[in-house]
């Protein structure tokens, strides 16, 4: 614990990025994303749907692209509440029994899944008196416990509200470079996380990074 | 000639009307031979037909039977059942012949008659319990199973049975018979007389290399022998076949696998071995071999044909006089000796755990003496071990006893199989399993299909009538049998009728549409999955009756197209919706226009054909154009997100609701 922090940028953590999209000429936001994420150096950035266009996920292959990383972020849009269906089908069979949860399963033990969404709805109407009728943290409680089976420490996620309107109000490049920086901190374990813990959602103003980061910056 | 045809004609004519007679009243096809037989009997006597050594011709039938047998028997099967045929064949010839020669004697017989006859009655009759099992289709169940371990056991104690009569030869009991019946005296003795003529050759009589000879030579060359078969099975028959297919002549392959059979038949009567056992023997050491199917479907008409013409004398032999005179006599022995072996085969059913119907199957099935009776009979008269009165006697013991099987096999199936219906269920799952999946054509399309099959569990039988490829596939050790998979009887001996499923990957377009119309009709039960070479050859599959129909270059087209978008830019899931909706509207427009395909008419001359045509593509662009879906434009419906409406909507409504 101290010697990370007293070496930041020493021992970078290894980051590796899921996205997955099932239309791209049709994103807002999260193609914009994914581009910058691929241009951030010393992560891995995997498009789940052009990998698998034909969802034939190979469960060793992700398995051990797991077992090289430390921290696990999941980009996507919010669709009916949950992730894209490849994200599911990558749920449901990477994360087998005796591997990942379960008896003998301890292989992410101790490593970190952040989700990185974007949400049609304002951040008003993921309220309990908004339209969604609950926050957003709810509808990501799927993930969250998810995290907890396989003893992985769940972050605070990077959600863009109201995406469908982002591009007229000009939010995207914002968002975008706080996902940069986001990721570039992730890698560099300058995020501090004991104070993104603390929080429902990060976005790019609100991202809790360690004091010689900030220093830094 | 004349003769020779008038005799051809009559047992000809003989099976050909009572056979399909007997199979309609479900009395099966040995009965209706056996009832022909019976019906011309009195014809061949006016003709002065020696019907005792037309038998003998015709039991070269078994000989091909077990030949048959042995082919779909492989070693590893025949040493998993080694405990069942020593056990349970020794123990049951052992067993009857106790039981029979005991019986025999509080008749009154010598102890040495009373051996004899338990020996002789012990055997069964390999001809007609196989050929009923078979048609019943009760080979693979438990009872056939254990059916065939005890006649094959038989088969091989008919050996030491042979070595051993002539010692029980007691030529001064001879004159103490009482001469029961002097009729029946001439009758038993021609019958007789004609068995040990014929039998000498069978037995290591007139032909022999093994006569004279000591002990030691005399095992060592029946040792050789049998090494020959084996040995020269193994090795020889693939590059005479591969000789022989040089000719490309279909009969040529008829002549050699005969001239097998009668050359390993031959072989072994010289050394005094059963034919039939040395045939069984090279029909397992074959049955790994490719050849296998085509040296079935070769020698099956044979067999059939001569097995027919071995029943119709067994009925046509039967002394009417003799059986008319000692009636009472006949029949009590008769069912006396049914009643004893039946009781022993069902203790030892117990024994060896046939359970259930299968145990009556078994008990009912062998109760039976056989053909070997008959040989056996007419060496004990040459012998001098029984006298030709009593002999005369028992071969029509042996008769009526296999005449009375087909009724046994009846009451089986009408009255004792139902009672089993469980079992029987469960029996006929097993034989499910073994279902199996005929390819026709193991070259790039079928290799494919069979690996994938195979990969997963499934039992395939590949066929294909190119040498070449034949030797290519062995050289990476899979399994194929040569022969043209557009011959019925090929198909047969590949096991069509057990089949689940057949793949046709043969190169022919006609011949593939003409297999599939041959086994849409002939076998409806088999699920039929087609290559087609073009659209044109789906209409022409679709036309013979296959519903599954496999472009060969669709695929791989598609494939091709998926590719070149994303070649070209496009993100690989949706260029694979865009190829997989492609193949959708394709394989609809095909489905359509199948029933307007004609193949007597040109497409373009076709107009039915060509409206539809070009409804079907009218109708598509149209959809195509109209596709429904917030963003979703064109035909793409993969992803349709609420608009900027949507939320706007959402979020006024819910100001409403609580502005309330």
């Amino acid at each position: 614990m101290s010697d990370r922090t007293a070496r930041p940028g020493a021992s970078l953590a290894r980051t590796i990025v899921y996205f997955a999209h099932p239309a791209h000429h049709q994103s807002h936001a999260n193609v914009a994303m994914a581009k910058a994420a691929q241009s951030v150096e010393g992560i891995t950035f995997i498009d789940l749907y052009a990998e698998y266009p034909r969802f034939n996920i190979r469960v060793d292959i992700e398995q051990e692209r797991l077992s090289n990383h430390d921290i696990v972020v999941f980009q996507f849009p919010m669709f009916w509440y949950s992730t894209p269906s490849i994200l599911k089908e990558w749920q449901d069979i990477v994360l087998e029994h005796g591997w990942a949860y379960g008896q003998g399963g301890t292989r992410l033990s101790g490593k970190r899944l952040l989700a990185a969404t974007t949400a049609g709805g304002s951040e008003e109407a993921y309220s309990d008196n908004g339209y969604q009728r609950y926050p957003i943290r709810t509808f990501l409680t799927p993930l969250e416990r998810t995290a907890g089976l396989c003893q992985m420490a769940f972050l605070a996620p990077y959600v863009l509200f109201g995406a469908i309107r982002a591009v007229d109000d000009g939010r995207i490049p914002a968002h975008v470079t706080g996902y940069v920086r986001l990721l570039q901190a992730l890698r560099d374990d300058q995020l501090d996380l004991d104070a993104a813990a603390g929080m429902d959602t990060l976005g790019p103003d609100t991202l809790p990074l360690k004091p010689e980061a900030v220093a830094h910056g | 000639m004349a003769d020779f045809l008038l005799l051809s004609f009559v047992f000809l004519l003989a099976g050909i009307v009572a056979v399909p007679i007997a199979s309609r009243l479900g009395l099966g096809s040995v009965l209706g031979y056996l009832l022909a037989g019976m019906a011309i009997s009195p014809l061949l006597a006016a003709l002065n037909v020696d019907v005792v050594s037309i038998q003998h011709f015709a039991e070269f039938g078994v000989v091909m039977m077990l030949f048959l047998v042995g082919l779909e028997l492989e070693p590893r099967a025949l040493w998993d059942m080694r405990a069942r045929l020593l056990g349970l064949g020794g123990l049951q010839v052992a067993g009857s012949a106790a039981v029979i020669a005991a019986a025999a004697m509080i008749l009154g017989q010598p102890p040495t008659f009373a051996i004899a006859i338990g020996l002789i009655f012990a055997l069964s009759s390999t001809a007609i319990v196989l050929q009923t099992l078979n048609e019943k289709g009760l080979m693979r169940s438990d009872g056939g199973q254990a059916s065939f371990s005890v006649l094959l056991a038989q088969d091989i104690a008919v050996i030491p049975m042979l070595a051993l009569f002539p010692l029980l030869a007691m030529p001064e009991l001879m004159d103490v018979v009482a001469p029961a019946a002097d009729a029946a005296h001439g009758a038993g003795a021609a019958h007789g007389d004609g068995h040990s003529d014929e039998h000498a050759g069978d037995h290591g009589g007139g032909m022999s290399l093994v006569d004279g000879l000591s002990p030691l030579p005399r095992v060592l060359i029946t040792l050789g022998a049998i090494a020959l078969v084996i040995v020269g099975g193994s090795l020889l028959t693939r590059p005479i076949f591969r000789f022989v297919a040089m000719a490309n002549l279909r009969e040529l392959f008829v002549a050699t696998a005969l001239c097998m059979v009668v050359g390993i038949a031959l072989l072994m009567t010289v050394v005094g071995l059963s034919p039939a056992l040395g045939t069984f023997l090279a029909g397992v050491v074959l049955a790994n071999s490719e050849y296998r199917h085509e040296l079935e479907s070769d020698i099956d008409p044979f067999r059939g044909l001569l097995l027919g013409l071995f029943f119709i004398t067994v009925g046509a032999a039967l002394n009417f006089s003799l059986l008319a005179e000692n009636l009472l006599v006949v029949i009590g022995l008769t069912i006396g000796l049914l009643a004893l072996k039946g009781g022993v085969l069902y203790v030892l059913g117990i024994l060896f755990k046939v359970e259930g119907s299968s145990r009556w199957l078994f008990a009912l099935g062998l109760a039976q003496a056989g053909e070997f009776a008959f040989v056996l009979l007419a060496m004990a008269t040459a012998n001098s071990v029984l006298p030709a009165s009593l002999a005369g006697l028992l071969v029509i013991v042996v008769t009526l006893s296999m005449l009375a099987t087909p009724g046994l096999f009846i009451l089986y199936d009408r009255v004792i199989a139902p009672r089993f219906a469980d079992a029987q269920t469960q029996e006929a799952d097993e034989i499910d399993e073994q279902g199996t999946v005929i390819i026709a054509g193991h070259g790039r399309w079928g290799g494919i299909v069979n690996r994938i099959l195979r990969t997963a569990g499934y039992e395939t039988v590949v066929l294909d009538h190119d040498s070449r490829q034949l030797e290519m596939l062995r050289a990476f050790n899979i399994r194929v049998f040569f022969g043209d998979a557009t011959r019925p009887d090929l198909l047969h001996a590949a096991g069509i009728e057990q089949a689940k499923m057949l793949v046709v990957a043969i190169d022919d377009r006609n011949q593939a549409t003409e297999l599939v119309q041959y086994v849409t009709k002939a076998h409806p039960h088999v699920y039929i999955i087609a290559r087609a070479r073009d659209r044109n050859h789906v209409y022409e599959l679709y036309g013979a009756g296959c519903r599954d129909i496999i472009r060969e270059t669709f695929d791989s087209g598609v494939r091709a197209g998926r590719s070149a978008l994303v070649a070209l830019g496009m993100h690989p899931y949706t260029a694979q919706r865009r190829a997989h909706d492609f193949e959708r509207r394709d394989r609809y427009a095909l489905a359509q226009l199948a029933s307007v395909y004609d193949p007597s008419i040109p497409i373009h001359e076709n107009k039915p054909y060509v409206d539809l045509a070009i409804k079907i593509r009218e109708e598509q662009e149209a959809e195509m154009r109209s596709a429904p879906g917030g963003f979703g434009k064109g035909e793409d419906r993969s992803w349709s997100p609420p608009t900027t409406a949507d939320v706007r909507a959402a979020e006024e409504g819910r100001a409403r609701a609580s502005g309330e």
